[in-house]
This record gives structure tokens, C-alpha cells and sequence, in this order.
């Protein structure tokens, strides 16, 4: 232990301390704006006015932002939407994938390679937005719920790597479940499906991410507000960006501003406290997809 | 995405194939030709009939004619890409913006993955790990709000600036010369720790003898850094790479389209937020044809940049995709 320190050059103490450094100032930049949403959206408006963004502590505990947002019919509208896209399409999303990526994974299957090849290629080309939207709109889904998880219910990504999960499990016990009379759909229910469980719940989190998440599809697809999903009554209450008014205008935006803390911490609420239980799980899945290379 | 061919033997079941007995060959495998059917008809819908709509791109797409029997124009709709003045300037941010993205936004997590290394402390390495994905979870419209919040001129970095370097109070995001920047910075900001996953996943496989025999040999820390553990993890910085460059022209229309404004677009609009305002008619008449048009085409600029950076990679490693 000794000499090991002795032996430390003074170029690996320089980079010890730059390191310990940058850490600090990555860790500060990366929780200061969640802390400063968190503070601010129940401080009193016009001290969050007066600090213009600065907040280490609670100035002035005030709950008249999430009264507004409260009060807000649209964006509890928007909540059960997303819950509804939510429910629908893990169901949709799960079966078509896992369905999939299960069939990929078998062997001696004639025609799989070329299968594979055609859902790969969909990686690297797509026909683009507008011929996407002509599609969906001509199946009448434009407007509807389903235009929110039926042209999405596989992402290919997620497919790889279930399929690498699937692919994993060793072929002895499928092939006792063969012998012992299980049939192609028992085997997949039975013996494939609880083997990878941990990788599909994985897969389920990553489509619950992206439908809570979503906005872009919700910005395509969805006319009435009376459908937006939560990011998009969200965007609507974050995007009164004003510039350049009357002072006493001045005032109600920066008053207003409380109100959008209070709703980003309303809509990113359920993320955050189940993200310190779920994170692991997240970086499996990171971890299943490289193996794959 | 290769598979092994394992030897038929494998599967007891799956002999009779050879045998051309395809009743017990379709009794074992009727269940995946299902599920193939569904998967095919799915993929078709929605991937592959998209693929046969750009067509419109080479007609004049009226809806009630529909996609077959709107009128051909041939390279019509190219030509008046090219010759616009939108195609200098979509086509210059959108390669200018990803180039950034590659110089600073691609290394960062690697270089951040390193430093995590060095950290023998296990808990504190674990701790500001978890403390790094965190950005990853917020949606866009969140992040973006944040970011129109804070580069306000009342805003907690305007207010910072302002009070540090004695930079003026404005809105930062109507700026010009700040856009590329508040851009890229926020892009690390959001996927630094998550996108370290990987390389830290690459760096814990690297053979720790390597390190010992560096050390014999008189390495310190960033000697070794260059010459163990680089090497250890180039193959994965290279197929990130590939799919990153591969991926270049698709990226960012979400978030282009939450941060942006007209007062940026001389240096904010690419391709993708182009395509979205002329398709749906955002700043005047909506134009499927045009905008499908300037799609394809960054879709094939895009095929052709994977294409030479896999024979590249190629060439010059022993890692590809394919």
C-alpha cells in the first residue's frame, strides 16, 4: 500500500483532483434545475420574480401554483388521456413485440432470415413524416386514440434486444419442455416467457417512458384538445413565452411562472419516484442491447 | 444482426425438415408463421406502405386523387428544393448541427465514462452515476421548458451570466449566435450519464492484468487511460459511432421544433423541422409533395452516410455492423 502511493506520479494527483472536480460540477449542474423547479413551484411568485432564478431554499411557502393547476381542467383531461394511451398501448406495444421477438428468436425456421432482414431495414430507411401520416390518416386513425400506439407497437430496437433475451436461454430446458409435450404456444407461455421476464419488464418500461414521454406523435395525429395527451397540454402551458410587454404584463408572466413549475412537477412527478427504484432496470436494458453490438 | 446456424440436430423436432416431412416441420412452426403473418402485415402497414407512398415525391400529391393517381412530375419537386434559398440553409444547419453534435456531444460520455472510472470509491461512483441518468427521464417539452425558462431574461443562466461574466439580460433562445450552442450543451446535458452506460459496461470488461503489466511497465493513470483502456473499448466507440452517423439526418426534429423560433431559424431550422412546417402547411400552404421530397432526399443522404461509415469502419478496424 505504501509504495503504491509512493510510486504515484505527481501527474496522477493533478488528475485525481480534475476529476473530483468535474464530478462536483457535473453533479450541481444536473440536480440544481430539478431543485430550483421543485423550490420555486412552491414559493411565493414574487419572490420567484425577485431571485430571477436563483433559489437555494423555499422563499415564502406558497401553494397558489398548484391551485391553478389544480383548477386547470385540461391538463387532468390530458392526465387520464395519457393513462388511457398508456394502458392501451403497453398492451399493444408488449404482445406485438414480445410475439415477434420470440418468433425471431427461434431456429430452423425457414424465411426467418429474410424476415429479419425486411424489420432491420425499417432501421435505416423509412418512407418519412408525410407519407407516414398520409398512411395512418387513410386508416382513419388521425384524431383517435389508436393513432397513438398502433403505428408505434414495435420499435425494432426493442425487438432486437428482446429477441437477444429470448435467444439466451439455453436450448436444454426448451427442448425438455419439447419432449415433454408442450406445444409451440405452451412453450413460448410457459418456459420462454417467465425465463426472460426481467428482459421484457425491462422493454415494458422503455414503452412506458415513450408514451409518457411522447409528444411528437401527439403534435401529428391529435386534433382536438380534448385528446391531447399530457406532454401536449404541458407544451401549451410552458409556451406563453412573452417578450417585451408592459410591466404590469411582465409581472403576470413571471407570476405565471410558478404555475409552469408547478405543472412540470405535477406531469414529471410519477417519473421521478419511481426512477430511483427502476433505474437499474433501465441500464439492463442498455446493457442486453450491447451484448448485441 | 447475424445468426448463428446451429447444426439441425439441435432441435430433435426439426429433423424431419430434412427429411422433407413438412407436416411435423409445420406442427412445430405453425405458431411463428403466424406471428410472422401479423409481424409482416404490422411492418407492411406501417413501415413498408410508407415506403411506397414517397412516390408522392415525384407526383403533384392531391388527397382526392390519393398517392397512385396524383400526376407525375418527375423530379419537379427536387429541383425546387434545390434551387430555393431553404435548401442552403436547412441543409447547412442540419449538417453544421450534427457535426457539433459528433465533435462535442459524442465524445462527452466516453470522456465522462473515464473519469467515473478512475473513481475507486464505489459508492460515490454508483451515486453520481444514478444522479446522471436522471435528465435522460424528463420528456422534451419538459426540457425545453426548462431551457426557455432559464435563458429568459429574468432566467437562472441569464441571471448567472449576467452576474458572472456581466453578459447582458435577454432571451438567450432568440439569439442568434447562442442558439448552436444552448443546443448542444443541453443535448450533453440531458444524455451524458445515460449514454456513459455503455462505455462503462466496455470499460468493466476490460482485462485488469492489462492494467497491472501497465503499471509494471511504469504507466501512470493517463498513460494507462491511452494505452490500455482506450483500446479495450474502441470497438464499441466505433459502432456507436457508425449507428450515431447513421442516424445523423433524423435527429432532433422534437426537440428543433420545441426550441426554436423565427427569430433563430437562419441557424436553427434542418431538414426535419423543414419537412414538418412545409408538410403541414405550419407557414403557409401545405405542400406533401415538396416535403416529401426533401425528406427522401435526407433519408438516402443518410443511408449513404451509414453506408460509408460502415465500409469505413471496415476498412479500418475489425468492427462493423455488418
Amino acid at each position: 500500500m505504501l509504495s503504491r502511493s509512493w510510486r504515484r506520479s505527481p501527474g496522477d494527483v493533478v488528475l485525481k483532483a480534475v476529476i473530483a472536480v468535474v464530478m462536483l460540477v457535473i453533479v450541481i449542474v444536473t440536480l440544481y434545475p430539478f431543485w430550483y423547479i421543485f423550490v420555486a413551484s412552491f414559493s411565493d411568485p414574487r419572490e420567484v420574480v425577485r431571485t430571477s432564478g436563483i433559489m437555494i431554499w423555499f422563499k415564502g411557502f406558497d401553494l397558489y401554483a398548484y391551485r391553478e393547476v389544480l383548477n386547470y381542467r385540461l391538463i387532468w383531461i390530458a392526465y387520464r388521456n395519457t393513462l388511457v394511451y398508456l394502458f392501451f398501448g403497453l398492451i399493444v406495444n408488449m404482445t406485438m413485440t414480445v410475439l415477434a421477438a420470440y418468433a425471431f428468436s427461434r431456429k430452423n425456421v425457414i424465411g426467418s432470415g429474410v424476415m429479419m432482414k425486411l424489420v432491420v431495414f425499417t432501421m435505416f430507411f423509412s418512407g418519412g413524416m408525410i407519407p407516414n401520416y398520409i398512411i395512418v390518416d387513410s386508416l382513419g386513425l388521425t384524431n383517435t386514440m389508436w393513432s397513438q400506439f398502433v403505428p408505434y407497437a414495435i420499435n425494432t430496437y426493442n425487438l432486437i434486444i428482446l429477441r437477444t433475451a429470448f435467444q439466451a436461454i439455453p436450448d436444454s430446458i426448451e427442448e425438455a419442455a419439447i419432449i415433454d409435450g408442450a406445444s409451440p404456444a405452451q412453450l413460448m407461455v410457459r418456459i420462454v416467457l417467465p425465463l426472460a421476464l426481467p428482459s421484457i419488464m425491462v422493454i415494458g418500461l422503455y414503452y412506458t417512458e415513450e408514451i409518457w414521454n411522447s409528444y411528437f406523435r401527439g403534435l401529428l395525429y391529435l386534433r382536438s384538445d380534448q385528446k391531447y395527451s399530457l406532454q401536449m397540454v404541458l407544451r401549451m402551458i410552458l409556451d406563453t413565452s412573452h417578450t417585451g410587454q408592459s410591466d404590469q404584463a411582465f409581472v403576470n408572466t413571471n407570476i405565471d411562472r410558478t404555475v409552469k413549475y408547478a405543472s412540470i412537477i405535477v406531469s414529471t412527478l410519477p417519473v421521478l419516484m419511481v426512477y430511483p427504484f427502476i433505474q437499474r432496470y433501465f441500464v439492463q436494458g442498455v446493457m442486453i442491447g450491447s451484448i448485441k453490438g | 444482426m447475424r445468426n448463428r446456424k446451429r447444426d439441425v440436430s439441435d432441435a430433435p423436432t426439426a429433423s424431419p425438415a430434412r427429411r422433407r416431412d413438412w407436416r411435423a416441420y409445420f406442427a412445430r412452426t405453425w405458431f411463428i408463421y403466424l406471428i410472422f403473418l401479423i409481424v409482416l402485415i404490422w411492418y407492411g402497414i406501417f413501415r413498408y406502405a410508407p415506403m411506397y407512398g414517397v412516390q408522392i415525391a415525384f407526383r403533384r400529391y392531391t388527397p382526392s386523387a390519393g398517392i397512385w393517381n396524383s400526376r407525375w412530375v418527375g423530379l419537379k419537386n427536387f429541383e425546387r428544393f434545390f434551387t430555393s434559398a431553404y435548401f442552403t440553409r436547412v441543409f447547412r444547419n442540419t449538417i453544421v448541427m450534427n457535426l457539433l453534435n459528433l465533435i462535442f456531444a459524442f465524445p462527452a460520455p466516453i470522456v465522462f465514462a473515464l473519469m467515473l472510472n478512475e473513481i475507486r470509491h464505489s459508492a460515490v461512483k454508483r451515486s453520481i452515476q444514478t444522479i446522471s441518468y436522471l435528465p435522460h427521464f424528463i420528456s422534451m417539452v419538459v426540457l425545453t421548458g426548462i431551457m426557455h425558462d432559464f435563458l429568459n431574461d429574468t432566467g437562472t443562466i441569464t441571471t448567472l451570466l449576467n452576474r458572472v461574466f456581466g453578459l447582458p439580460r435577454k432571451v438567450w433562445l432568440n439569439d442568434v449566435n447562442a442558439y448552436r450552442t444552448i443546443y448542444i450543451l443541453s443535448d450533453i446535458w440531458k444524455d451524458l450519464g445515460w449514454s456513459a452506460i455503455i462505455y462503462l459496461a466496455a470499460l468493466s470488461n476490460v482485462d485488469t492484468d492489462l492494467y497491472d503489466a501497465a503499471e509494471i511497465d511504469g504507466c501512470g493513470s493517463i498513460r494507462k487511460i491511452i494505452y490500455v483502456t482506450l483500446p479495450g473499448i474502441a470497438p464499441t466507440i466505433i459502432i456507436l459511432l457508425i449507428l450515431r452517423i447513421g442516424s445523423m439526418l433524423s435527429l432532433g426534429v422534437e426537440k428543433t421544433l420545441l426550441l426554436y423560433n423565427p427569430n433563430t431559424w437562419e441557424v436553427s431550422d434542418i431538414i426535419s423541422s423543414f419537412v414538418y412546417r412545409r408538410g403541414f402547411g405550419i407557414d403557409g400552404r401545405a405542400d406533401y409533395s415538396f416535403s416529401t421530397a426533401v425528406d427522401l432526399f435526407n433519408a438516402v443522404v443518410n443511408l449513404c452516410l451509414l453506408t460509408l461509415a460502415n465500409i469505413v469502419a471496415r476498412r479500418f478496424s475489425e468492427t462493423s455492423l455488418w
